[in-house]
């Protein structure tokens, strides 16, 4: 390991914006793309269940 | 249930029988995901040593390359199954088709602005008409385009047709990707991996590089599954398998 500080490891020799900007859009492409499937999948769900509620609906 | 051993896999190409499938499969390869994603950022910060020409800037190499890797081997993984669904006429095809498209895009995505981030310290320019960059360009753009005409199309049987028949003529696209360093005098550096010649990294540099590889292949399948159930759904939501699914899915969350 190449690192004396916790500042030193961020710092990056320099080259922390670069670095941790590549590593942070990165994590956040792929924690929303998570969420937004989770959120799909609850809609799709949702989205079933429409016409059954469309049936009763339509009924009264 | 009645007999385990004899896996009839012909059964799962249909979107009810694949759909409980993918279920079960997604936690599996989400938590293999995060564990080699985990393992190849130790690697990767705290054992691959410094670059003596790029010193800490290269390390951008460990999201930037399999990101960049991922995006072209989803692009030609989407195009094959557009193209099992056009000569096999396979819903299941299909969907897949559709369900791996935003993932190859995002990919793409961040093989782009990565690219950015290590091009400024090293050439000094966030972005240059280059080669390599332009064709990974066209790459978001085809990404975008196999998208973009199957929310245009209404009729979900011509979406799924007119959308493969595009992926599966921007599949040239990938080769002229992968061969542009070879091909032009491009200001990306050349290939750090190569089937011929012996790496040009260090040992731990390029073990890092393939766990994160393999992280994001486990990625892209986890997401790819759990995109393949939120098509299903959304196209079985009037049919009494989806409505009874979905029943299920919400027992099971609560």
């Amino acid at each position: 390991m190449q690192w004396g500080s916790v500042s030193e490891f961020m710092a990056m020799g320099g080259y922390g914006l670069y670095v941790w900007t590549s590593f942070g859009v990165t994590a956040l492409c792929m924690l929303w793309e998570v969420l937004a499937l989770w959120r799909r999948h609850a809609a799709a769900i949702a989205g079933t269940r429409e016409p059954i509620l469309d049936h009763g609906a339509g009924r009264r | 249930m009645m007999d385990r051993l004899h896996i009839n896999w012909f059964k799962y190409s249909s979107p009810q029988a694949f759909y409980p499938l993918a279920g079960h499969l997604l936690p599996w390869f989400a938590a293999a995901a995060t564990l080699l994603i985990g393992v190849g950022l130790y690697l990767g910060f705290f054992v691959a040593p410094t670059d003596f020409q790029q010193g800490q800037s290269y390390r951008i190499i460990f999201v930037h390359v399999p990101a960049a890797w991922m995006s072209m081997f989803l692009y030609v993984m989407m195009a094959m199954w557009a193209g099992f669904g056009l000569g096999l006429n396979a819903r299941l095809s299909f969907m897949m088709a559709q369900a791996i498209a935003p993932t190859g895009a995002l990919f793409t995505f961040i093989a782009l602005v990565t690219g950015a981030m290590w091009g400024k310290p090293t050439w000094g320019a966030w972005w240059v008409w280059d080669a390599r960059l332009t064709s990974e360009l066209i790459l978001l753009f085809l990404y975008g385009g196999v998208m973009l005409l199957r929310a245009s199309i209404d009729d979900l049987r011509r979406a799924d047709r007119a959308s493969a028949v595009f992926a599966l003529v921007g599949v040239v696209n990938v080769p002229i990707i992968y061969f542009s360093v070879r091909w032009w005098n491009t200001l990306h550096q050349g290939a750090s991996v190569s089937m011929t010649a012996a790496p040009k990294m260090a040992a731990t540099m390029l073990t890092a590089m393939l766990i994160m590889t393999l992280g994001f292949w486990l990625y892209s399948t986890a997401v790819t599954l759990g995109r393949m159930r939120c098509v299903i759904l959304e196209r079985e939501r009037r049919s009494a398998w989806g409505v009874h699914q979905a029943h299920r899915d919400v027992l099971e969350v609560h």
